[in-house]
């Protein structure tokens, strides 16, 4: 993602969680987002299969 | 207020927990001389360290008079001996703050966390709460409330975090025994900058009840103490199943104590390779180096896919942080540390998918370390890259690239406690500065890591050396 659609997204998806984003603070929290979105991208790049199970298991 | 010296005080400053109670089991001192001179020590040094953030004086003399009113005092193992906890336990009457300035207004804790009140029935007495990172989202030991935890070999220097008030104390010599918590590696870096042992059991060992969480997935509590055996008979005070914690496993207690004595022989140890011995200072590798050699430990062992079971600890992390704290970032977002509050808005703006395939891979990574436990009893593992930076610095040259210093301390813990295994750090006193060895088990095998820890100990080979503050 672009940085201006990496801030675009940022400042899009703060107003859909009803969350401040001032203008101070958005160049760090852009910069905090992009390094989570290289580390989620890290993870969703291995191949699982379909049957994979996630690490939490609910008991009834 | 000082305590008065209207008794003498006894030298009981780097001694450790065993032999503190020992001392009070057998009458050579009573629990209130203990305490007194545990909080003289405090009132003296936590101007310099700032390790205590409350000092529950009154609450302690009075158990330590309890204490010395108690008949059968042997049943006691950890008698008269002082302790503090990370300030995200609750202390019944004051408030749990967990590092942040927002919690300051809640209203005081009804109930000690049990994992107090499971050490204090064993003998020991809470003197007060420490210091630690804002909502435990943190490394360093620093906190722009409280000011940061220093470290005690070097009071310019980090503690490392987040339990960094829990290091400093022990480490100076304030209590010999503290709690902290363990997310992505918040017991074992300050053990590692504080040149102190630290066991981050199994994660749903110990109960994590009446604490404030970070991450339900990832949160875990555990001692911080001068000695093995110290950690041990902490951690066997406070093991067993509590309703109260619905991840806390229904587990009798295993103790560790009397296994101790059994050492290392016969247990299958390896080096944790590849990504655990990039990137590491010359000091991390030295102090591996060296207990790899007292234990005869040679063959190297790559663990799979270990840099993207980082990657899931984070974004597990980050999203499961934000979760906890959207509310708070809505209403009073100004009011939280500008660099906990950046990383926890960042955290919540992230898709649930992309969670949804950390935890999908935290199962694959789980099974494949388990098979690695199949071959070998235990696997060791730099505890940090560094020894401990300067307070305020930002940046480390990791691998030869300059990466954020705050997130980058816990490299090589982060992939362990993803999946919960239980490690002891050990400290290697190297001069001027000590650094920490992870020493890693199979789940619910404390007892391995205990084992060791101890006969490394015994060798020399690694200590928690008394500095000079």
């Amino acid at each position: 993602m672009s940085d201006k659609a990496l801030e675009k997204f940022a400042e899009t998806a703060a107003v859909a969680l009803g969350l401040p984003l001032e203008p101070e603070w958005k160049a760090a929290v852009v910069a905090n987002l992009d390094v989570t979105f290289r580390h989620a991208e890290n993870v969703a790049a291995f191949r699982l299969s379909d049957e994979a199970e996630p690490a939490p298991v609910f008991k009834a | 207020m000082r305590p008065d010296n209207t008794q003498p005080l006894v030298e009981t400053t780097w001694a450790t927990a065993i032999e503190v109670a020992a001392a009070v089991t057998s009458g050579k001192l009573s629990a209130v001389n203990v305490i007194d001179h545990a909080l003289a020590r405090i009132f003296d040094l936590n101007p310099k360290l700032n390790a205590f953030t409350a000092v529950t004086a009154e609450r302690a003399k009075a158990r330590a008079n309890q204490i010395d009113a108690s008949r059968d005092k042997t049943s006691l193992p950890l008698a008269g001996v002082p302790f503090a906890v990370k300030n995200l336990f609750d202390i019944k009457g004051l408030p749990t703050i967990a590092g942040s300035k927002i919690n300051r207004v809640r209203a005081p804790a009804k109930q000690d966390s049990p994992l107090i009140a499971r050490l204090e029935a064993a003998g020991a007495v809470l003197v007060g709460a420490l210091n630690m990172g804002e909502y435990a989202y943190d490394f360093t030991g620093e906190n722009v409330h409280d000011g940061p935890s220093r470290n005690p070999y070097d009071p310019s220097r980090m503690t490392g975090g987040s339990s960094g008030g829990s290091g400093g104390a022990v480490a100076g010599g304030l209590v010999p025994l503290a709690l902290g918590s363990d997310t992505n590696g918040s017991i074992r870096v300050p053990s590692s900058l504080c040149g102190i042992f630290g066991l981050k059991p199994t994660y749903g060992r110990l109960s994590r009840a009446r604490t404030f969480p970070f991450v339900a997935s990832l949160d875990h509590l555990g001692p911080m103490a001068r000695s093995v055996p110290d950690l041990a008979a902490s951690y066997d005070a406070m093991q067993g199943p509590d309703p109260d914690d619905p991840a806390c496993a229904q587990r009798a207690s295993e103790p560790t104590v009397s296994q101790l004595e059994h050492g290392s022989s016969g247990l299958r140890i390896a080096i944790a390779g590849d990504y655990f011995l990039k990137g590491a200072f010359a000091d991390a590798l030295a102090a591996l180096q060296s207990v790899a050699k007292a234990l005869n430990a040679r063959e190297e062992v790559d663990i799979p896919e270990v840099h993207r079971a980082r990657s899931a600890a984070y974004v597990i992390t980050a999203t499961e942080g934000a979760a906890l704290h959207l509310d708070r970032l809505r209403r009073q977002a100004c009011d939280f540390d500008p660099a906990v509050r950046d990383r926890l808005i960042a955290g919540a703006l992230v898709p649930a998918t992309l969670v949804a395939k950390a935890q999908l891979f935290r199962r694959w990574y789980r099974d494949r370390v388990l098979e690695i436990f199949n071959r070998w009893d235990a696997l060791i593992a730099p505890a940090t890259p560094c020894t401990a930076p300067k307070i305020g610095q930002q940046t480390i040259l990791l691998d030869g690239t300059e990466v954020p210093l705050r997130p980058n301390l816990g490299v090589y813990t982060q992939p362990i406690s993803f999946i919960g295994l239980p490690v002891v750090a050990v400290p290697v006193p190297l001069k001027p500065l000590p650094i920490g060895v992870q020493i890693i088990a199979a789940p619910w095998r404390e007892d391995v890591a205990l084992r060791i820890a101890y006969a490394l100990e015994q060798m020399g080979t690694v200590a928690a050396r008394r500095p000079s503050v």
